[in-house]
């Protein structure tokens, strides 16, 4: 049901931006209004979102420990698992966050016959490292449409994703992974019980939405043949902002800009901030060194204490009787000896 | 065990979770805290009631405390906030959790669990939530939520597993710390966390053992050493002066088997002449107000500065515990400190500086001790071990939340001859809970801590099939308390022993008479008489 309502608002969207590509009076609107506010909508808000992180303390060191720590000179330490210093830290979660490290952990746990077996499971790595990965390249690739003339590592990147040169126009690599990574992680949704049932309307909205934003973009490419050429000049036009909107653009072409403008206005308040928050994760970018290096509190106030002197005074005859030293021997003790 | 086995099944999941309840079924929760201990520790709402009764008795005002409360937390706790915004649901802590494995239970999957807690914060902390609702993932707050946060955070041992496995390291253990913080404030607490801190605040530990019987425990101890080792020992309690204090968890001179940890200990500073003191108002490692609220956490940790400062000593030593090195590694500096009137902890025998430790000044036993083994400073005989096949168990809290994995295992492949690990993906950083962890190791949630400690058991039970092993060793006070009952039930005939124990058994000490027995009293086997009658001469020895 959560999917399905998230399906048939990412259909409306995608049909809305087709009526509204092939309504004259709507294309101005569409193509010039709706991607400014959602641009404008994506900094502000990724800004706000990663201000309030970072304004808010870290009043602990917490990182979790993956590795043995530096203690005895004679004992490795493990470097990325553990860090005992910034740069060290700072690499650890450099390889969290290019090659999901912690994702390629991944076990399953299988109980039957009141026993439990383990085995690896690196599916759910595989499918975030596809498409998270193909979707940087398919970003990257569009720098194309948005600089004139193109930088060189953009034609190095279409032509190493064209590689196989297969069909006409040819196909690239980056949006077949990217397609089939989607569909494994929506697949992965339905198919696995746990997931499904811990899954939400807006996890299935992004999904669709991001499948959305692909397809349409595929279909431009490799169905209809769009005019690049105006594309790229109504792309140049919005980051110059002097925008025009040729007459050759399609309609699927606002569909794909629609789901675009929809995605990144959604970016700030949703899910897909892990991109943002991942670099602030205070069990991941924090070195082990707490016994080290004093980390301090900003809001750390004094509290009430049961203090020595009170707790002497309460179990002061026991104290004597036990001759427990103390520390301010009285008359009594003395009579005592 | 005469009660029906447990049996997991496998649940079928279907529907909405945020419509099924929890129900308080005996075995599976625990009884709410005394008023009286409540009112000891100046907590709010001290009163009569038990989780199984309609009416908590909640303040009036209960909604607006909680909310208030969470609120200056989301201020105050980046972890909270972010990990609030950032889970992507993805699922791959589901079964990473030993509470999901043995129940089966889909709120014991760290998502969920966190869940229960973020459905609240979209509803009344963010946009899309105050706007759309359910449909972006939020709920109302109502006293159903409540009852859920009780009955699973308290169903989580703050272990960090989930954590390790989290592409974001969502820390499921930070969520649970501040649920059950957020629920401390309208007085929903359980007696088995409550009393313990009242118990330490008082009188100095969590047992409630008062001065006089401390010293009466630690006496008894060096008798019992006397009579093993033919040596008599000195207990130094708050000797001023002493170059080290040296803490511990209360259980150790209580409970079996820690008892015989103590001994290891004792036997240890004995041998190596160190000038140390143990201390009755600071008896307490361990730290309940770890799993209560931060602020209980610091008031019941205070003491250990406050004393060693009031003692004059030079740093402190820390004995076997988990939760314990939880709060000295990563909290202790922070909320205590500086420890500026401490020196670096030098060791008094091998003149290693512990640099790694230089602004806490707090050193772990095990690091201490692996020093001296490597430096050759100790005589020891692991064929007094030689009854034990031994497997060892990383204590959660020094595995994921300190990285302390080698020297423990240094140690013991120098004091036994068998030495078997289990299964890579139940040690070291992916270590199961003994599943009592974090105050949940009382008797009448009995069955959810046998299901918690399922998957551990099963990792025993492996290598006691494959090597025979028949002893888990560990370092933390909890897991010696419950890991007993545990494997009685799982894997009956592997018994549970601390690291220093074993020590304790293989020191060749100075003048010690032929040892006939180990540590618990069980005769040696002939061989090992033998063995360690020719080494107590010390012609082969190295002595400090």
């Amino acid at each position: 049901m959560k999917a399905a309502y998230a399906f048939v608002v990412v259909l409306a969207l995608t049909g809305a931006g087709m009526a509204g590509g092939a309504s004259a009076a709507l294309r101005g609107p569409l193509g010039v209004f709706v991607p400014y506010a959602a641009f404008v909508i994506l900094l502000v808000g990724i800004c706000l979102r990663v201000w309030l992180w970072a304004a808010t303390p870290v009043p602990f060191r917490i990182p979790t420990t993956c590795g043995q720590q530096k203690s005895l000179s004679w004992i490795r330490s493990s470097y990325l698992e553990c860090p005992s210093n910034g740069i060290a830290a700072a690499i650890r979660l450099g390889v969290e966050i290019l090659f999901f490290r912690s994702l390629f952990r991944n076990t399953r746990c299988e109980v039957s016959e009141r026993r439990a077996v383990f085995g690896d499971s690196k599916l759910l790595w595989l499918g975030a490292m596809v498409f998270h990965w193909s979707m940087l390249l398919i970003l990257l690739r569009h720098l194309r449409l948005f600089i004139e003339p193109v930088p060189s590592f953009v034609l190095l990147l279409q032509r190493v994703d064209g590689f196989f040169q297969i069909g006409i126009p040819e196909l690239y690599l980056s949006d077949a992974a990217l397609t089939a990574g989607l569909l494994y992680l929506l697949w992965r949704r339905f198919s696995d019980p746990l997931v499904r049932y811990i899954s939400q309307l807006t996890d299935y909205f992004a999904l669709f939405l991001l499948l959305g934003v692909a397809v349409t973009g595929m279909l431009m490419r490799y169905v209809s043949n769009v005019d690049v050429a105006a594309i790229k000049q109504f792309a140049l036009g919005l980051v110059t902002f002097s925008p025009v909107i040729p007459k050759t653009i399609g309609s699927l072409f606002f569909a794909h800009l629609l789901l675009v403008s929809a995605l990144a206005a959604y970016f700030p308040f949703s899910k897909l901030m892990h991109m943002a928050g991942v670099f602030m994760s205070p069990t991941r970018n924090l070195a082990n060194n707490s016994r080290m290096t004093r980390h301090v509190n900003p809001w750390n106030y004094p509290v009430k204490k049961h203090t020595y002197d009170e707790w002497q005074a309460e179990y002061h005859d026991k104290l004597v009787a036990a001759e427990i030293p103390m520390e301010t021997p009285d008359v009594r003790a003395a009579n005592t000896n | 065990m005469s009660e029906p086995l447990i049996q997991i099944e496998q649940n079928r999941l279907a529907g909405d979770w945020t419509a099924v309840k929890p129900e308080f079924r005996k075995g599976t929760y625990c009884y709410s805290a005394a008023a009286k201990n409540l009112q000891y520790l100046g907590l709010p709402n001290p009163r009569e009631w038990q989780p199984s009764d309609q009416d908590w008795k909640l303040p009036a005002d209960w909604k607006q405390i909680i909310l208030d409360g969470f609120k200056e937390r989301l201020g105050r706790f980046r972890s909270l906030r972010l990990f609030m915004d950032i889970c992507v649901r993805c699922g791959a802590c589901a079964d990473k959790c030993h509470f999901y494995i043995g129940s089966s239970d889909p709120k014991n999957m760290p998502v969920l669990r966190a869940e229960l807690m973020r459905s609240i914060y979209r509803r009344y902390f963010t946009a899309t939530g105050r706007l759309f609702g359910s449909l972006a993932g939020g709920r109302e707050l109502t006293e159903d939520v409540i009852k859920e946060w009780f009955y699973y955070f308290y169903q989580c041992t703050e272990c960090r597993r989930c954590s390790v496995f989290c592409p974001y390291g969502i820390d499921t253990a930070e969520i649970t710390m501040i649920g059950r913080e957020l629920l401390n404030l309208i007085g929903v607490n359980i007696n088995w966390i409550t009393e313990p801190a009242a118990n330490c605040y008082r009188t100095g530990n969590h047992l409630g053992i008062q001065p006089h019987g401390f010293k009466d425990s630690l006496e008894f101890a060096a008798d019992e050493l006397e009579e093993i080792t033919g040596i008599r020992v000195e207990v130094p309690i708050a000797k001023k002066g002493a170059e080290i204090l040296f803490v511990t968890p209360s259980a150790d001179y209580f409970g079996t088997p820690h008892y015989f940890t103590l001994l290891g200990y004792l036997a240890l500073f004995h041998e190596i002449g160190l000038d140390y003191t143990f201390s009755a108002y600071a008896s307490e490692g361990g730290n309940f107000g770890l799993f209560s609220s931060h602020e209980m956490m610091k008031r019941l940790n205070s003491k250990i500065y406050d004393e060693a400062k009031r003692l004059g000593v030079k740093w402190i030593l820390g004995g076997e515990c988990g939760h314990m090195w939880r709060v000295i590694h990563q909290y202790m500096d922070t909320m205590n400190g500086p420890a500026d009137f401490l020196e670096v902890p030098v060791s008094p025998v091998t003149g290693t500086r512990f640099e790694h430790t230089k602004s806490t000044k707090m050193l772990h036993i095990a690091e201490f001790t692996a020093d001296l083994i490597h430096s050759g400073k100790l005589a020891l005989d692991p064929s007094r071990n030689d009854k034990w096949k031994v497997t060892y168990h990383d204590s959660c809290n020094p595995a994921r939340g300190m990285g302390l994995l080698e020297e423990p295992r240094y140690i013991l492949k120098n004091v036994c001859n068998n030495f078997h690990e289990m299964p890579a993906d139940t040690i070291r950083e992916q270590t199961f809970c003994c599943g009592s962890g974090s105050g949940l190791g009382t008797d009448e949630n009995l069955e959810m801590r046998l299901r918690g400690g399922f998957p551990r058991a099963n990792a025993v039970r492996y290598v006691k099939e494959k090597h025979g092993v028949n002893l888990l060793t560990c370092i933390c006070a909890i897991d010696k308390a419950t890991l007993p009952t545990l494997l009685d039930y799982w894997v009956p005939g592997v018994e549970v022993a601390g690291v220093h124990e074993l020590l304790g058994n293989a020191l060749v000490m100075r003048g010690e008479k032929q040892r006939a027995t180990n540590l618990r009293g069980e005769p040696l086997a002939q061989g090992n008489i033998s063995s360690s009658a020719e080494n107590s001469d010390g012609s082969e020895t190295i002595h400090a």
